[in-house]
């Protein structure tokens, strides 16, 4: 009988919702296990690293990499990953974008320490203790991997293959994915596994949106029991559909929120803060620069609205120092 | 001599953990470490976000337990605008929460917890998983895990989008209610749910209880720690999952505090440690004394066992007997570590009737989903029971409502010293004159396991086996033994 293709599942710094969705394929987790021979899944099996760095390079067919690349550990890993795997697909907004846990990059390593060590309410830090990648107890030591100054992408420490994006991907597309690698029927590298629309194109709201928005207040979701069947934007209320890729399923729009981008930029796009806010700036509709200026300053913290998942691998703060190795 | 013996990686609540245990000059057991290695600044980054944003952001804390943080978050909102949600809405959010609590603990102790009992703890490791369970049990009831999984997700999904990241949650109110045409559905899950929870409880009783060796185990030592505990209880200090008052109970199980969880401050401390990215709790009340047991130790743990002692009994009928003939079995308080997992059964139980209650109420479809009469105060507490244990967000805004302030406590972060001593025993009776015994990996494993701690999607997974590899080094850092199971 012929070898079964390999696959390995690995979180990097993520919630572990990304492999709960893979457990959310139900019954059909058992066709991939049928197909594949999964070499590692620390949520589910025994095995270790050091089973992937006694293997020879690149005989895992897929490794699926959810979680972003947050100290040193993750680093290591994500070039083990690389050398051991034929491709690499960055599974989840974390570690397409850098994801939620991006937007820690509009902080500082000190700022976060600080607060979380010393300056909460409930912390009691009379040594002033903080955590040190070794600590001498005793005789012996114990070590911490190395928190880095900011959040990374994986695509931004090692090649990628393909990306599926979402927080996290839904089932249909993780199925399609990891089918699509089995039968070798895949795009040019580099490619995202999801359609290549906006979310604004498939959602059941699209034909109560205006000819030409215009936007003349902003409101925030609380602010209003917005109508369920109306176009969020159409409501003053931001919605990133338009700057969006299609594929989740229009889930949030489902129970009545607006989209806040997981599942990334359309097609072609890398900064989608950046693009989204020039489309959105141009639906205000005022008559003084002075009433244009007080609409927007409704505007609450753009930073959050327009970067939810995407901070990290935005052009917002000029890059720390590069990870990637040649 | 200094022998260290590294567990890494064991998965953990935000990403990553390991074990550390340290040698004597004897090879006996000197110490051991649970240790975070993870820290991702939520409280920071959230700063400056606007509040109502809150439970569409920290959901990515966990994706284990998206739904408590979720919970928590929108009750915190709650507070900062002044509103208590309408009668509906609150029916909503409880149908989401139970939900949340039953597919949680079924995924615990079927796909995790069952191997060891069902499959049993000295088994071939290959065994030792899901399959193996379904083996023993038949297929019949992994299919029915699946189902349950998957219908009680479906609930969470329809009122609060993706159940690994739910999006729902406003003040005062749900941004979704449910419509009349989709109560069947939620009525057929109920029953289902009750029925599989009675049955689930008696494979455990069938199992676990009437074989001598299973209760042995659970009464023995090795899994004995004797702390504090707490939990929330409603007004007649009942089991209650989505709020009420926060009880504190001495080794002894006399209450040592009971306070509205807005005053959380004045009661818990979180201590620092250099070798862990976790704040460690204690009872501030107390003060820190270390990583100790007894009736000389300031810490408290968290979850299902510690909800069965801190309370007087479970709010709904059915539970309740359960929860008596647990008592009448262990005793109260019960400091056996492996009854968190006979706990966590009956509170899918009570989850379960409460579940059946509210998709028969009449109000569940009423469109009164948001109180919008907001009396804005500018900081909230919100606090609820995850699966896992006490779950508090505590924000502060400025008057437009924007985040000046984050501090939360979760419920691994209040086990992890507890998880710490648990696995210490655990190795301290395997490991002697420096020889690891093949045992330890899965006692030790045992002992933390029953936490159910968020260290991991490890809890909640389909082949249920935390990674577990056991390196003994020599002082010079060489490997000169490897235990590992599975492999
Ligand atoms: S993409 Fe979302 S679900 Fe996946 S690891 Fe990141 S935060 Fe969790
Ligand atoms: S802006 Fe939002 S609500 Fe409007 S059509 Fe696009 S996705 Fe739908
Ligand atoms: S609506 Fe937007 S935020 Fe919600 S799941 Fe879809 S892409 Fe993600």
């Amino acid at each position: 009988m012929a070898e079964k293709p390999k696959i390995a599942i690995c979180w990097f710094g993520g919630c572990g919702g990304c492999d709960e969705a893979i457990v959310d394929l139900n019954e059909d987790i058992l066709k991939v296990t049928n197909a594949f021979e999964i070499v590692l899944w620390p949520i589910a099996f025994d095995f270790k690293y050091h089973h992937i760095e006694a293997m020879a390079d690149k005989t895992i067919t897929l490794s699926i990499i959810n979680g972003s690349v947050r100290n040193s550990e993750h680093e290591e890993l994500a070039h083990l990953f690389r050398e051991k795997s034929q491709l690499v697909l960055a599974f989840g907004a974390c570690a397409c974008f850098g994801g939620t846990p991006g937007m820690a990059n509009l902080r500082s390593k000190e700022d976060i320490f600080q607060w979380v060590y010393e300056d909460a309410p409930t912390v009691v830090n009379p040594r002033h203790n903080v955590p040190q990648t070794v600590t001498k107890v005793g005789d012996n030591e114990l070590t911490l991997p190395e928190f880095y100054n900011q959040v990374y992408p994986l695509g931004q420490v090692i090649d990628v293959d393909y990306y599926l994006p979402g927080c996290p991907p839904p089932p249909n597309l993780i199925y399609n994915a990891i089918s699509a690698t089995l039968s070798g029927d895949l795009p040019p590298k580099g490619s995202t596994l999801a359609p290549q629309r906006a979310l604004c194109d498939v959602c059941v709201r699209n034909k109560t949106k205006p000819e030409r928005l215009a936007i003349s207040e902003i409101k925030r979701i609380h602010e209003l029991e917005a109508d369920p069947d109306k176009c969020f934007l159409a409501q003053g209320i931001v919605c990133t559909g338009p700057a969006t890729r299609a594929g989740c399923g229009e889930v949030c729009i489902n129970i009545n929120m607006p989209c806040r981008g997981c599942f990334g930029p359309v097609e072609g796009v890398t900064d989608m803060g950046a693009k989204y806010l020039s489309a959105f700036a141009s639906l205000i509709e005022a008559k003084t620069e002075e009433e244009r200026k007080e609409i927007i300053d409704r505007l609450k913290d753009p930073a959050g609205y327009f970067y939810r998942f995407t901070t990290a691998s935005s052009i917002l703060k000029k890059r720390r120092g590069a990870l990637k190795k040649a | 001599m200094g022998n260290k013996i590294t567990v890494n990686p064991i998965t953990r609540l935000e990403g990553h953990g390991k074990i550390d245990i340290f040698l004597n000059e004897n090879g006996d057991v000197e110490d051991a470490y649970l240790q975070v290695t993870e820290l991702r600044g939520f409280e920071r980054f959230c700063i400056g976000r606007p509040a109502e944003e809150m439970p569409r952001i920290v959901p990515n804390i966990c994706g284990v337990c998206p739904t408590p943080h979720n919970m928590a978050s929108t009750k915190a909102l709650d507070s900062i605008y002044g509103v208590t949600p309408t009668p509906a809405a609150k029916l909503v959010r409880t149908l989401q929460y139970n939900a949340n609590f039953i597919e949680d603990h079924y995924i615990h102790f079927f796909f995790l917890a069952a191997p060891d009992f069902v499959v049993g703890p000295e088994a071939n490791p290959v065994e030792r998983n899901i399959l193996g369970v379904i083996n023993k049990v038949g297929l019949d009831i992994g299919k029915r895990v699946i189902d349950i999984r998957r219908r009680t997700r479906d609930i969470i999904k329809l009122i609060a989008s993706k159940p690994s990241h739910p999006e729902g949650g406003l003040p005062g109110g749900v941004p979704r209610g449910i419509k009349q045409e989709e109560r069947k559905t939620i009525i057929e899950t109920a029953d289902l749910c009750v029925e599989f929870a009675q049955f689930a409880l008696q494979l455990f009783k069938d199992v676990v209880l009437k074989n001598k060796d299973y209760l042995d185990l659970i009464l023995s030592d090795v899994y004995n720690l004797k702390t504090y505990y707490m939990a929330l209880v409603d007004e007649n200090k009942k089991v209650n999952f989505y709020e009420g008052k926060l009880r504190v109970i001495d080794p002894n199980g006399k209450e040592v505090s009971f306070f509205h969880p807005n005053d959380y401050t004045e009661y818990i401390g979180e201590w620092v440690e250099p070798w862990t990215y976790v704040r460690l709790t204690y009872l501030r009340k107390i003060g820190w004394k270390g990583l100790i047991e007894g009736d000389d130790t300031s810490l408290y743990r968290v979850g299902p066992l510690a909800r069965f002692n801190v309370s007087e009994g479970m709010a709904t009928p059915l539970a309740q007997k359960e929860y008596e003939q647990m008592v009448s079995t262990l005793g109260k308080p019960a400091h056996h570590t492996l009854a968190y997992h006979w706990a966590r059964l009956i509170e899918a139980l009570q989850a379960a009737e409460d579940l059946q209650r509210i998709s028969i109420d009449p109000l569940l479809t009423s469109t009164d989903i948001r109180n919008m009469n907001f009396q804005f105060t500018g900081k909230g507490i919100g606090c609820v029971e995850a699966c896992r244990g006490t779950l508090i967000h505590h924000y502060e805004t400025d008057n437009e409502g924007l985040i000046t302030k984050v501090n939360m406590i979760v419920a691994t972060q209040q086990n992890a010293a507890p998880i710490g001593l648990s696995v210490k025993k655990a190795a301290q009776r395997f490991i002697k004159g420096g020889e690891v015994r093949e045992g330890l990996l899965n006692m030790a494993e045992m002992a933390f396991r029953a936490y159910d701690p968020c260290l991991g999607c490890a809890t909640h997974t389909i082949h249920g086996k935390m990674p577990l590899v056991i390196d003994v080094h020599d002082h010079t850092g060489n490997v000169i033994k490897t235990v590992s199971r599975g492999a």
